[in-house]
């Protein structure tokens, strides 16, 4: 769990790659957020969750199995990777963040509390 | 009046220019549609052995998903549930609100014409990570044959 390491790595690079924007639904409650992503074509661990400082980064690889030699003739799908970011406020806890991943679909949560600090989520399966 | 007091809204032009590109580059499209942005999005595919289907449909019991082939026409159909309406109900008691609703929720049905020569009996599908696959097999008989000169 080094995530300081993981935040430098994320800084360079990375983030210039084209990426397909996920849709999200997005709900509060008393209690803190819930967001909702889907990312079909995700494997679980190709799925990345990071909360630093008060942002939330969702990034996700598509990966699905083809025919060795099939030749695409029509695509709605075109970049094989998902990737949004979400500014977070204040009130939100990331430290608490809590991730469930099944089927391409994704729901986070995020309690609210005093303060955020950077903390990488794990995805647990379903 | 919002509208007026920004008149540069970045997200407004930018929306403006996605769909400038989009209509752009559309190729024509067929008679039955497959328009951009409907639920689920597709990929197709094809080998000189079959014809490979890709449905991205997160979110969905497999068994609830409907996939029709009749005359060369296949048809994939189902119903996604609302998680926001599912998750809202009890929240809504401690003012629960919707901040961003992107996500289908509701009936959905796509359908599409594949090439004559597939065979309506090799079809099979499979839903993993979201994503439902459905291969259907092209008809023996005009696949390409070696033929051996004795």
């Amino acid at each position: 769990m080094s995530e300081n390491t993981n935040v430098v790595k994320k800084g360079n690079g990375a983030r210039s790659e084209a990426a397909m924007l996920p849709p999200v639904d997005v709900i509060e409650d008393s209690g803190g957020i819930t967001l909702f992503a889907d990312l079909p074509g995700v494997a679980k661990d190709k799925l990345t969750l990071q909360i630093e400082s008060d942002s939330l980064t969702i990034e996700g690889e598509v990966a699905f199995d083809t025919p060795q030699g099939m030749e695409s003739s029509y695509a709605e799908v075109r970049i094989p990777r998902y990737r949004r970011v979400f500014t977070l406020s204040k009130d939100l806890d990331g430290e608490k963040a809590s991730a469930e991943f099944k089927d391409g679909v994704l729901k986070l949560r995020v309690p609210k509390a005093e303060h955020a600090q950077p903390r990488r989520i794990e995805v647990r399966v379903a | 009046m919002y509208r007026s007091m920004f008149p540069r809204d970045i997200f407004d032009e930018l929306d403006n220019l996605q769909r400038q590109f989009q209509r752009a580059f559309e190729i024509e499209p067929s008679i039955r549609g497959a328009a951009r942005g409907s639920f689920p999005a597709m990929n197709v595919g094809g080998t000189p052995q079959s014809v490979e289907l890709y449905a991205f449909a997160p979110g969905l019991d497999p068994d609830s998903i409907e996939v029709n082939l009749e005359r060369g026409v296949l048809t994939i159909a189902g119903e996604r549930p609302d998680d926001l309406r599912v998750e809202g109900q009890p929240a809504q008691e401690k003012e629960a609100s919707v901040h961003i609703n992107e996500r289908f929720a509701g009936r959905f049905r796509r359908v599409v014409s594949l090439p004559d020569d597939v065979d309506p009996n090799g079809v099979s599908a499979q839903y993993r990570d979201g994503v439902l696959h459905i291969s259907v097999k092209r008809l023996d008989s005009v696949q390409p044959r070696r033929i051996a000169i004795h």
